[in-house]
């Protein structure tokens, strides 16, 4: 391959038109970067941002290293996942210069794609301003410690047959294999039997690593007890601090088959997520060892780096220090875990966590994992973690973003006829539920979080799945779901969502359902979604954010990005767009989406979660409010004067609130959630320091990031997916604020 | 909880062929006073399963003097309507729970909200 990378670079004599069309698109491109938060250098430096030369480009590091390394020596070359651009560090300011000049504008051929590189100094590339997170006070990663012999072997060491696993072990233990040598760990009183050793010593196969380990000086002397666990996906060990009365102070803990994230705990709130790759061993010592507790959360899904292994810039495995995080799905992963028996009482520094010392031994024995059972579908399970837990964790601030009704969905509630039934399924904080105070209005949610929210408000509300709502069949004249759907993973559960909405209704019936859009511009309209870029404006129409051109950098094989005016009515899915191997991308926020399934931040503001539940100072906003209002604000008044829903005990949401209700700032996703105050770009998803979709409460760390999973729609396909269910027809559809839209009415008997 | 929500309320149980109406099992019951609007009384009455209403009310205490079957002409029988009033929207389960009258699954009733989520084995 890279024998050919020359031959790929088109030297192309240009006309004069050629010219003028790459100065438009180099200004496209820069305005582009501008938006991801990176801006030129105007004296030449030795970083260049190579705006096209990204992954999100579908370029590979190795074509584009391979050509950048003609102009000299790379120092860094830093490729974020699904960015389409690339930055790089040379070793000389000429090199750097030489490369400006040559590469900028040129072509360079990948696969079956070409694109056109354009160059720009730097002053600093994103990735070194991040503030690194220290690993615990000694732990040490090896990575590559065995070869992949040796852990062919090893993995072929354990005899899994044989049956001297005691019952005790196997009891407290449902959910991952464990077999222990040299001595038995027992987890009834998580100590060992020091009299008792097993017959089956630590197997030979180990003993090349274990001198190994002695001689670079990672044990002094060699364990003799050893502990294998074998983790299939979704399986982990609950957070502990080995025992230390059972154990000396170095514990060696090798990774074989695959690898996991583990999490290490301080008890002054310190978390630290560390990516221990297959192959690798870790190595636990001093305060790792005695103080922090270490433990791998049961999951199929890790946050793992996106960066290239073999980039430079992958010089710790704590993941706090990635820019860019993905998913990956967790293979079987078996660790070794080897220890020396302690034979006196331990005397370390730690006597807060040491049972030598005074302080209850750990707990015994450890509560097992949440279970999750084998035959249960991934689906479910991905939005367990990255939809209903998320949503729990963020209730309250995301209550505080979600007042403002959008105006086309009050419309569809208030073309109600009097005394209709409606159900809300997926209400959130159930902001629509007093819309309309004529109808009977219920809600129910999959967080009880945001259901005790609508039940502060004096709503009806109830805790369910919108795959099995547990009302009456035909026994709503009205049901609406608002940014529900594009949250179950697969089309059966998207489908079968739509199933439960028809059951609901009477014949005749209607159903309205929102989704987020793949499409975030549309008819040449950006989304408010894409212009609440720059918050400080949140209500900012500027024209010239509707004339992004850069054909150039848009997002691969999305045509419909820019739909043209004559719609199809033949959805066609995105091919697999950066979806490989299971793996989900991090959306950066308030960017155009260049994949339907996705992972979406959200900022959690801390120190908010309270004084921002129902946010009353109606000023703020009432800038805003004027111009918006018109859409609804007739309709709205009228009820925010009267009492609200005649269903209400309580006096019901303040006025304050009821104001604030008709705003109709926008959709789900034009809210304030995605924190204005973090960086967009290149680092705006980034200040994520957990291995989860759930972010570990740390006090010290900035705002806490969490990740929902959506599948956003493309142009067509929520049509589709209603079409494919019997006694449903689709009324009408639109596009609304980058959202696609249909009400749907039930066939009359 | 209203029982105008119960009312709506089903069990979905797998196997289940008759979760309705949900067996209401009250530790906390109150009655909060709201305003009465016959018309959206009268309009809700046919939308409701009358004898699970009935039945629900007689659980809790609230029965007055219903009838098991509705009356004829009720929209213009405001004493009627009051007492309907009553039971729909001013009785509330805050604590306790429901019971599927089939499989005898309990869904809990806690600070008002019933969960009706479902482990993963029921659906």
């Amino acid at each position: 391959m890279e024998a050919s990378v020359g031959n790929n670079m088109e030297a192309v004599r240009r006309s004069k038109e050629d010219r003028k069309v790459l100065r438009k698109q180099l200004k496209a491109s820069h305005t582009l970067l501008k938006h991801d938060g990176i801006s030129a250098a105007q004296q030449p430096t030795k970083s260049l941002v190579v705006a096209n030369g990204g992954l999100g480009n579908r370029v590979s590091r190795e074509e584009l290293s391979a050509a950048l390394n003609e102009m000299g020596e790379l120092e860094t070359l830093i490729m974020h996942p699904h960015k389409p651009y690339a930055f790089v560090t040379y070793r000389s300011e000429e090199s750097a210069r030489k490369a400006h000049t040559h590469l900028n504008g040129e072509k360079l051929q990948c696969g079956e794609n070409s694109v056109t590189l354009y160059l720009s100094y730097v002053d600093s590339v994103t990735c070194q301003e991040e503030v690194s997170v220290p690993l615990p006070d000694g732990l040490v990663l090896v990575e590559d410690f065995v070869s992949p012999e040796e852990e062919a072997l090893l993995l072929a060491a354990v005899d899994w047959s044989s049956t001297n696993d005691d019952v005790t072990a196997q009891k407290a233990l449902k959910h991952r294999r464990v077999k222990h040598y040299g001595f038995e760990f027992r987890y009834d009183n998580n100590n060992v039997d020091k009299d008792k050793p097993l017959a089956a010593g630590i197997p030979q196969e180990c003993l090349p690593v274990l001198e190994r380990c002695v001689k670079n000086k990672h044990v002094d002397i060699l364990p003799d007890q050893l502990t294998v666990n074998q983790y299939e996906s979704g399986q982990g060990i609950p957070p502990h601090v080995d025992t230390h009365s059972a154990f000396e102070d170095a514990i060696l803990s090798l990774s074989l088959g695959a690898k996991t994230v583990m999490e290490f705990r301080h008890p002054d709130g310190r978390f630290v997520a560390v990516v221990l790759p297959e192959r690798s061993l870790l190595v636990m010592k001093g305060e790792s060892r005695y103080l922090w507790t270490h433990g791998i959360t049961p999951r199929k899904f890790d946050m793992v780096p996106a960066c290239d292994p073999q980039s430079p810039a992958h010089t710790t495995p704590d993941l706090s220090t990635y820019s860019n995080l993905t998913l990956s799905k967790r293979d079987t992963r078996t660790s070794f875990t080897f220890r020396k028996i302690r034979h006196e009482p331990c005397g370390c520094a730690f006597p807060s966590a040491c049972d030598s010392q005074g302080a209850p031994s750990a707990p015994s024995p450890p509560p097992p994992p949440p279970s999750l059972p084998c035959c249960h579908a991934d689906a479910a399970l991905l939005e367990e973690e990255y939809v209903h837990r998320v949503y729990d964790a963020i209730a309250s601030h995301f209550s505080s973003t979600r007042h403002s009704p959008w105006p086309r969905v009050c419309h569809f509630l208030l073309s109600l006829p009097a005394g209709s039934v409606l159900a809300d399924v997926g209400c959130g904080n159930g902001k629509y539920l007093g819309v309309n105070p004529e109808v009977a209005a219920v809600g129910c949610d999959r967080s009880s979080a945001l259901v005790h929210i609508c039940a502060e408000r004096g709503f009806q509300a109830f805790v369910s799945d919108a795959l099995s709502v547990p009302l009456r069949t035909a026994s709503c004249d009205a049901c609406i779901s608002i940014a529900v759907i594009h949250h179950f993973s697969t089309q059966e559960r998207r489908l079968a969502a739509v199933r439960e909405l028809v059951r609901l209704l009477k014949p005749g019936g209607r159903a309205l359902i929102y989704v987020w859009a793949f499409e975030q511009e549309y008819n040449k309209q950006r989304s408010k979604y894409l212009k609440d870029q720059n918050k400080k404006h949140p209500e900012n129409h500027s024209a010239t954010e509707n004339t992004q051109t850069g054909g150039s950098q848009e997002p691969h094989g999305t045509s419909s990005i820019h739909p043209s005016r004559h719609l199809e009515d033949t959805y066609r899915p995105v091919e697999n767009i950066d979806v490989t191997d299971g793996k989900l991308s991090v959306h950066t926020n308030r960017t155009a989406f260049n994949t339907q399934d996705l992972l979406v931040p959200w900022h959690l503001k801390e120190g908010k979660k309270r004084a921002e539940e129902e946010p009353r100072d109606g000023g703020k906003k009432d800038k805003g409010k004027e111009k918006s209002q018109k859409s609804s604000g007739n309709t709205c008044s009228a009820y925010s004067s009267s009492s609200i829903a005649k269903l209400d005990c309580n006096p019901g949401p303040s006025a304050g609130f009821l104001s604030d209700m008709c705003s109709g700032s926008g959709p789900d996703t034009s809210d304030a959630t995605h924190s204005p105050d973090s960086k967009p770009g290149a680092s705006g998803d980034t200040s994520q320091t957990s291995s989860s979709a759930l972010k570990s409460e740390s006090e010290s760390s900035p705002a806490p990031v969490f990740h929902r999973y959506y599948h956003v729609f493309q142009q067509g396909e929520l049509e589709q997916l209603c079409g494919q269910e019997a006694g449903v027809k689709v009324q009408s559809s639109y596009h609304d604020q980058g959202n696609w839209c249909v009400i749907l009415v039930k066939d009359l008997l | 909880m209203k029982l105008l929500t119960h009312n709506m309320l089903t069990s979905h149980v797998k196997g289940v062929t008759k979760g309705y109406p949900l067996l209401i099992k009250a530790t906390e019951v109150k009655v909060n006073e709201v305003d009465f609007n016959a018309q959206f009384v009268s309009r809700m009455i046919p939308k409701l399963e009358w004898s699970a209403l009935v039945q629900a009310a007689e659980e809790l205490g609230h029965r007055q003097d219903l009838p098991a079957e509705l009356v004829p002409e009720y929209e213009n029988n405001e004493e009627f309507l009051k007492k309907v009033h009553r039971v729909l929207l001013e009785v509330e389960v805050i604590e306790g729970s429901l019971q599927c009258p089939e499989s005898g699954r309990e869904f809990p009733i806690s600070r008002g909200i019933p969960n009706m989520l479902l482990s993963e084995d029921e659906v």
